[in-house]
């Protein structure tokens, strides 16, 4: 597949992660092509997101490579990844709660005033943070408030709002539908769909909705005790056909 | 709305209730009520004391809270990131020795202030390195840092005080003009009132405070941003330290110690900086500083004794951390 003249926007390798004595993933493989969506379905603790820490340079694997667009790296930091284009929206959203939400949607990529002070432009973050939010349709009061006084599903949206305003390439999501609405969840849903549409951009989303997953992705894999146990296009599985291979994991672990 | 000329009892009203918004918003914010509690005390001392706002109090007032300022500054970054450095103190006693002996060795008085305060950032970057990389609380590294700096200075001096080097006019600028330690302490305000505010430092510092792992996630330097803010702390106790070195033209080795550092934490937290990290105040720091010296020149000038006046001071500092966790519950600041 390496050969193929359009390399996938992501591929991962053998990936290992020991946490102490877990050993968290014992060598994973994953690839995702630009225009593409691929769902990844599996038990609580199987190593979802720990697979995508290690995509976006949180976490160092023990083994293992990542090809962005076909050229081989190691991340060395979360901004490292970022650097490729890789956005990621964690499953805890890394959110500050004391911090306003516009300061949130800019954390570490901050706009500078111009000089050599190199002062925060907190005027350009706001007036941005206002618009980025209107584009998605999300209601928010207002981009001053601290994020610690929003609800679980306007949390997700100002996390997914800043992914999704940073110009990501390759967008990796983790659960960003579990604490939605069903209308801020159509809202979000609209959004991912609109990305896929424009064809340049990779993403790669975590979920524990089968049905909904199937419907969104391209492509599902499925994840237990830190391995890839099935892939499959979306249109040619269901969710009965998983859920079934996931009782027979299951009944093999039990009997192991 | 009202014009002047009606100003009935329905006139008067208007005023008051826009008094009472104003105090309402100065309430919410973190450094709001310490403001109030400063102006209380300050006309409380000056109806009961002729003595209080003369120049020459007000000279001994400000020598008196300039240090504990100063230290603030420092502490608040570290207590924002959810640090202390209790050793701080050690460093105000080390650095006029260190600068003391570099001048003797034949360095200009500025450059050998420079060596001096290089010397206090490597402490600083010490503490920090142990905390972060060896994952010792820095409550823990500080303290031990506290009584390695102390034998130091004391090894160093043989016990015994030192002159302060230095021309008459380097001496009135760095701090023998009577306002000129206060003016010092208000640059550093002033300088890390941006920081804080209008700074990708100061912003990550309240991130990592407020939510390390999030910090982390969005692929902030948490370990350099803890470590940088030891490095300041350290570097800003060993300028206080000179900056007390010229005022009183002699340093002692067991000058500042926990008594400065104290001050300088209870400067910070009465001031409105979160205990529990996440959110402060650099202007808050200066006004509990205010708040701390008033109290002191205040009773001193009443003719209470010491003892009473220790009571008074550990009370006010108490009350003060009550209010500060209860007020950030109230603003919705309290950090996860
Ligand atoms: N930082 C860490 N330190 C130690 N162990 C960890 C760490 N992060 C994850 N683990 C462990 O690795 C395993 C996989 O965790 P991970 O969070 O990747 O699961 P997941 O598939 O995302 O589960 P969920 O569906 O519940 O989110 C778990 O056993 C977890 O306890
Ligand atoms: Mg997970």
């Amino acid at each position: 597949m390496s050969q193929t003249p359009n390399p996938p926007a992501l591929r991962a390798e053998g990936i290992v992660k020991r946490f102490g004595q877990i050993e968290a993933l014992s060598g994973v493989a994953m690839h995702v092509a630009n225009g593409e969506m691929l769902g990844i379905l599996g038990d609580n603790g199987a190593g979802k997101s720990t697979l995508l820490k290690i995509l976006t340079g949180f976490h160092r694997p023990d083994a293992g490579q990542i090809y962005v667009r076909g050229e081989p790296v190691a991340f060395t930091s979360v901004d490292h990844a970022r650097s490729f284009g890789i956005e990621c929206v964690y499953q805890d959203l890394a959110l500050v709660n004391g911090l306003s939400i516009f300061h949130n949607m800019f954390l570490n990529r901050e706009l500078l005033r111009p000089g050599l002070l190199r002062l925060l432009d907190h005027k350009e973050m706001r007036r941005r943070a206002v618009e980025a939010l209107a584009e998605i349709g999300v209601n928010i009061p207002s981009v001053d408030l601290e994020v610690g006084r929003l609800s679980g599903g306007q949390r997700q949206a100002i996390a997914v709002a800043r992914a999704v305003a940073s110009k990501a390439r390759i967008l990796l999501l983790d659960e960003p539908l579990a604490a939605m609405g069903a209308r801020e969840a159509g809202l979000i849903i609209d959004l991912i769909e609109r990305l896929k549409a424009r064809g340049d951009i990779a993403i790669v989303m975590i979920a524990h909705n089968y049905a909904q997953t199937l419907e969104l992705c391209d492509r599902v894999m499925l994840m237990q005790h830190g391995e890839v146990t099935y892939e499959s296009a979306a249109k040619e599985t269901s969710v009965a056909e998983l859920l079934d291979i996931i009782r027979r994991e299951y009944q093999a672990a039990r009997r192991a | 709305m009202q014009d002047s000329k009606s100003l009935t009892s329905a006139g008067v009203a208007q005023p008051r209730r826009a008094l009472v918004a104003v105090l309402r918003q100065l309430l919410m914010r973190p450094e709001g009520s310490i403001v109030l509690v400063a102006l209380g005390l300050v006309v409380y001392f000056e109806a009961t004391n002729a003595n209080f706002l003369t120049n020459l109090n007000l000279q001994t007032l400000s020598q008196f809270v300039a240090a504990p300022v100063i230290i603030a500054c420092g502490e608040i970054m570290l207590l924002i990131c959810r640090e202390i450095d209790l050793s701080v103190g050690q460093l105000y006693a080390l650095a006029p020795f260190i600068m003391e002996f570099a001048a003797k060795a034949g360095l200009p008085v500025v450059a050998a202030m420079a060596v001096a305060l290089l010397v206090c950032s490597l402490v600083g970057l010490t503490i920090g390195l142990i905390t972060v990389y060896l994952h010792v609380p820095s409550f823990i590294t500080t303290l031990g840092m506290l009584f390695l700096i102390t034998g130091v200075t004391l090894t160093l001096s043989r016990g015994f005080p030192a002159d302060t080097p230095g021309g008459p006019t380097l001496t009135a600028i760095m701090g023998q003009w009577g306002y000129a330690e206060f003016l010092w302490a208000l640059a550093v305000v002033a300088v890390m009132h941006v920081v804080l505010r209008n700074t990708r430092w100061g912003l990550h510092t309240i991130a990592t405070g407020g939510n390390i792992i999030a910090a982390a996630e969005a692929g902030i330097n948490i370990d350099r941003i803890k470590i940088g803010n030891f490095m300041l702390t350290s570097t800003l106790g060993g300028f206080c330290g000179i900056v007390e070195a010229f005022r009183i033209g002699s340093t002692d080795p067991l000058a500042g110690g926990s008594n400065i550092m104290f001050l300088g934490v209870a400067s910070g937290v009465i001031g409105g900086t979160a205990i529990a990290g996440g959110a402060g105040t650099i202007v808050g720091g200066l006004v509990g500083g205010i708040v701390l010296g008033v109290l002191q020149d205040g009773f001193t000038l009443q003719g209470i004794n010491a003892f009473a006046f220790d009571i008074i001071i550990g009370a006010a500092i108490l009350i003060a951390m009550i209010t500060n966790i209860y007020m950030a519950g109230r603003r919705g600041m309290r950090p996860q």
